[in-house]
């Protein structure tokens, strides 16, 4: 059975970006072979020299990616693309507007060949706090929010810098776990999504050294720092994955292989919220690696977290 | 051509004249009713007599069913009550479910292949002490094959262990609230909503398309029409691809097909842009038989399923409130458009916060495009209130109430959906007809039986499974149930111009009955035997069919 295929849900209410975010990442994908599933194509403004051609349901985009269109039946689409020789390295769900993220994230445990990576639930920074107060759907979108592991606070270049933190006050308080990020136009750096193997195996951590760099963005969007942090000594990889995905750090996302009180070694992964601890593959270096937005990351937080001690001072 | 036909009685709904002898049919349409004297004027003629010891009325509309239900009866039926198949044979209800797996077994040991998937449908464990089924029980069946049964509901299914291995759910490590897990932390077999259903439907027999009807469960659904004195049908939400649209044309074009169908484009999967193109290249599609062009909007769940959008107090026992299936902003996108289309929408609310959100919305939309024919409906609208019914009146809505829900499912929204006060109230067929309310009532086939007269009998006697009466303000007359399974119905469809009466310039549709309906007892309306059907002057006895 190969390993299954990470899922990220895009989750948020009509309005909020979802759809900007989805084309954003296929023109970003730089290799990795994602497959898109929308609702519908309705809006989706894919450039035309992207696309190689369509059957159906299914767009076939320039470098092995594909955009499905599921109408009414997820399930159906995930099932057909699971049937096909060659899965995707990595699948988006762009959720209906007045869906439950956290009901399709449920549901990618029916399938064996998927892994729900994260669901990541998008904010119109200019409504959302009266939008949650409305009438009719003011409860489906604080439900949405609430099934977040990560929240994109988006279109914050369309409100005031008060307006901004009001925001930001607003969600620590009807959210107080989730970690959320900010953006405009939908453009949030393509790493936030994908896996960070490729930032792993780039970096070697010798013994006690912090790597740190910024990750390149395409807009005015916030900036993202990514940290190496090498982890050489026996830790709770439970433990160190619930601290890491704890709302003070702010992480977006981190990955790590870890030495467990077991004595294997565990794949530490962090998705906003989320968390999970699995058998590490085999042959892999201690480490890891932890994405924030510039501003957010602390550095000294994510350090004694990562020291041998951690625990019992923590 | 002229044919005469004489009955015993013909019930019009043409107030001018209620109650004639004869029908007068020339070219599939209607002539004129009234005496045989009177008729003789439009000249030659032939007397058609077999209809004298019958009953006619016009030929039924049923406003709210799908087409599938001729697809259904290919699977086993394992429902409590009797029902009729399309073929005339009663199933008997089953009593327990024993009942439903011998009935399995039964049909088991008929079967060929060993790994053929055996499916049934239309059980309801509520009146089985609202017991579980476990995949053990359906092992019984087989071991070897995938056997699934599909609830009356809809909403829920149960699978036994083959079916769950095949579809990959027999194993640790599930998790989701639709998928109970037993004490092995297995899947117990039962499946609760269409996200778990669907992938291991697929496997115990169930087809992608659930609600879409193919070309022998059409002829199958007409069989059934015929039966029930039905001689216009809805197919209430389909997705009428190329395909669907060209077979649909097809079938119900041949001599022999006894129903005008009118499907209509659902909502779901397409922009509400997409949506309207559709409606308007179907409409143009549209022929005398399959109807085309209408839209249908779900606008959010099911009672008895939790996921219905019900305002405050929200559920008796407490439940959330449910989901909505459509975003207010696309309900509105699609509501201008098609006000600017001419494009009639029908709507289904099951919750009354579904039932505002309709009302705001098209109070809206009809300023921007007024349309004073628009014949917006809404379908099911369970929980309407008189405040809300008092709007409707004032944006010339119509609604079609699913008045057999009372009878299925009447004990346990008193018990546990709503609680007694507004259960008492749910379809409150009284309270929109004192509105001026246009008035449908529906089976929602095969969700229910479909039978009018049947539905007629829910809304006149509004008996629930247990022997009360559930609502006694809420109860229409015999007359007003008769004139919403006719007249009624055909105007929220918009073809009252056309059918529903039987009077001159009208479709000779008719519906062949062995009695007065309109001098039976209340309790005996739903036992007024059928005989066939006249649809666009052509006979169908029911025995033949």
């Amino acid at each position: 059975m190969t390993n299954p295929v990470p899922v990220t849900i895009i989750g948020g209410f009509l309005g909020s970006g979802k759809t900007t975010l989805v084309n954003h990442l296929l023109r970003h994908a730089n290799g990795v072979r994602l497959a898109v599933l929308v609702n519908d194509f309705g809006d989706l403004p894919i450039d035309a020299d992207l696309i190689e051609g369509q059957d159906g349901d299914v767009i076939n985009l320039s470098g092995g990616c594909v955009c499905c269109s599921y109408g009414d039946d997820l399930s159906l689409s995930l099932q057909t693309l699971q049937e096909q020789a060659s899965l995707p390295d990595h699948i988006f769900i762009e959720a209906s507007g007045v869906a439950l993220p956290g009901a399709i994230g449920k549901s990618l445990s029916l399938l064996r060949a998927y892994r729900l990576e994260g669901i990541v639930v998008l904010a119109d920074a200019t409504t959302v706090q009266s939008m949650a107060a409305e009438k009719y759907v003011g409860d489906t979108i604080q439900r949405q929010l609430d099934d977040a592991d990560l929240i994109v606070l988006n279109k914050l270049d369309l409100v005031c810098d008060e307006q901004a933190q009001s925001n930001r006050v607003w969600l620590d308080g009807c959210f107080p776990h989730t970690p959320y990020i900010d953006s405009v136009h939908s453009t949030v750096n393509a790493d936030v999504f994908f896996d960070i193997k490729r930032k792993m195996t780039n970096c070697k951590p010798s013994a006690h050294s912090h790597t740190q760099d910024t990750l390149q963005v395409d807009h005015a969007s916030s900036l993202f720092t990514s940290l190496s942090v090498s982890v050489d000594h026996m830790v709770d990889a439970k433990w160190l994955a619930s601290q890491l995905a704890d709302k003070r750090n702010m992480l977006v996302r981190a990955k790590g292989f870890v030495l467990d009180t077991d004595n294997q070694i565990k794949t530490i992964q962090v998705v906003g919220r989320r968390w999970s601890v699995t058998p590490a593959p085999i042959g892999v270096q201690a480490g890891l690696v932890c994405i924030a937005q510039a501003e957010s990351l602390s550095e000294e937080n994510i350090r004694s977290l990562c020291k041998p001690d951690a625990q019992q001072i923590i | 051509m002229t044919t005469i036909y004489a009955a015993r009685k013909i019930i019009t709904m043409n107030p001018a004249r209620p109650a004639v002898t004869h029908v007068a049919v020339r070219d599939g349409r209607i002539l004129g009713a009234g005496s045989l004297d009177e008729l003789t004027g439009f000249g030659e003629y032939t007397l058609d007599e077999q209809f004298a010891d019958k009953v006619l009325m016009p030929g039924m509309v049923e406003g709210h069913c799908h087409a599938v239900e001729g697809k259904w009866w290919r699977y086993v039926y394992c429902g409590f009550h009797d029902r009729m198949d399309p073929h005339g044979k009663v199933w008997s209800g089953l009593s327990s479910i024993e009942e439903v797996i011998s009935r399995l077994q039964e049909n088991e040991a008929t079967l060929q292949d060993p790994t053929a998937a055996l499916t049934g449908w239309a059980i309801d464990p509520i009146y089985y002490a609202d017991k579980k089924i476990t995949r053990e029980q359906l092992d019984r069946v087989s071991t070897t094959r995938p056997v699934g049964i599909m609830h009356a509901s809809g909403h829920i299914m149960n699978v036994n262990s083959k079916a769950l291995e095949l579809a990959d759910y027999l194993r640790a490590g599930i998790e989701h609230d639709g998928v109970p897990l037993g004490d092995d932390g297995l899947p117990t077999g039962e499946l609760k909503g269409p996200d778990v259903m669907f992938p291991v439907g697929r496997q115990a027999g169930f087809d992608d398309n659930m609600l879409e009807f193919d070309e022998p469960g059409l002829i199958d659904f007409a069989r059934l029409c015929v039966r029930t004195g039905v001689t216009t049908a809805t197919d209430l939400a389909a997705k009428l691809d190329d395909e669907m649209v060209e077979m649909g044309i097809r079938v119900t074009a041949r001599d022999d097909f006894p129903v005008r169908i009118m499907s209509l484009r659902f909502h779901h999967g397409v922009t509400p842009a997409e949506l309207i193109e559709h409606a308007k290249a179907l409409r143009s599609r549209s022929t005398d038989q399959f109807r085309l062009g209408k839209i249908k909007i779900i606008a959010d769940g099911s009672i008895q399923g939790f996921s219905a959008r019900i305002r405050w107090p929200g559920y008796f026992n407490g439940a959330p409130n449910g989901l909505w299936y459509i975003a207010p902003e696309q309900m509105l996108a699609i509501y201008e458009m098609a006000l600017k289309e001419d494009l009639q929408v029908h709507t289904h609310t099951n919750g009354d916060e579904a039932t505002d959100l309709v009302l705001d919305t098209l109070q809206v939309a009809l300023k921007k495009h007024p349309n004073a024919n628009h014949r917006f409906t809404i379908q099911h609208g369970q929980l309407i209130n008189a405040a809300q019914y008092r709007r409707m009146a004032s944006l010339n809505m119509c609604v079609n109430h699913f008045a057999n829900h009372h009878f299925y499912w009447g004990d346990e929204h008193y018990n546990i959906t709503v609680g007694p006060e507004r259960a008492e109230r749910m379809n409150a067929c009284r309270t929109a007809l004192d509105n001026g309310i246009p008035l449908a009532i529906h089976s929602d086939a095969p969700v229910t039986p479909l039978s009018p007269l049947f539905t007629a009998w829910c809304a006149v006697t509004r008996q629930t499974n247990s022997g009360r009466t559930q609502g006694e303000h809420e109860k229409i007359t015999i007359d007003e149930a008769l004139y919403a399974i006719t007249l009624g119905a055909a105007y929220t469809l918009n073809m009252d111009d056309e059918i529903g009466s039987i009077e001159a310039g009208k479709l000779a549709d008719f519906a062949v009955l062995e009695d007065d309906p309109t001098s039976v007892s209340a309790q005996a309306l739903k036992d007024v035997k059928v005989w066939g059907t006249v649809q666009s002057g052509r006979v169908f006895a029911a025995s033949e069919i």
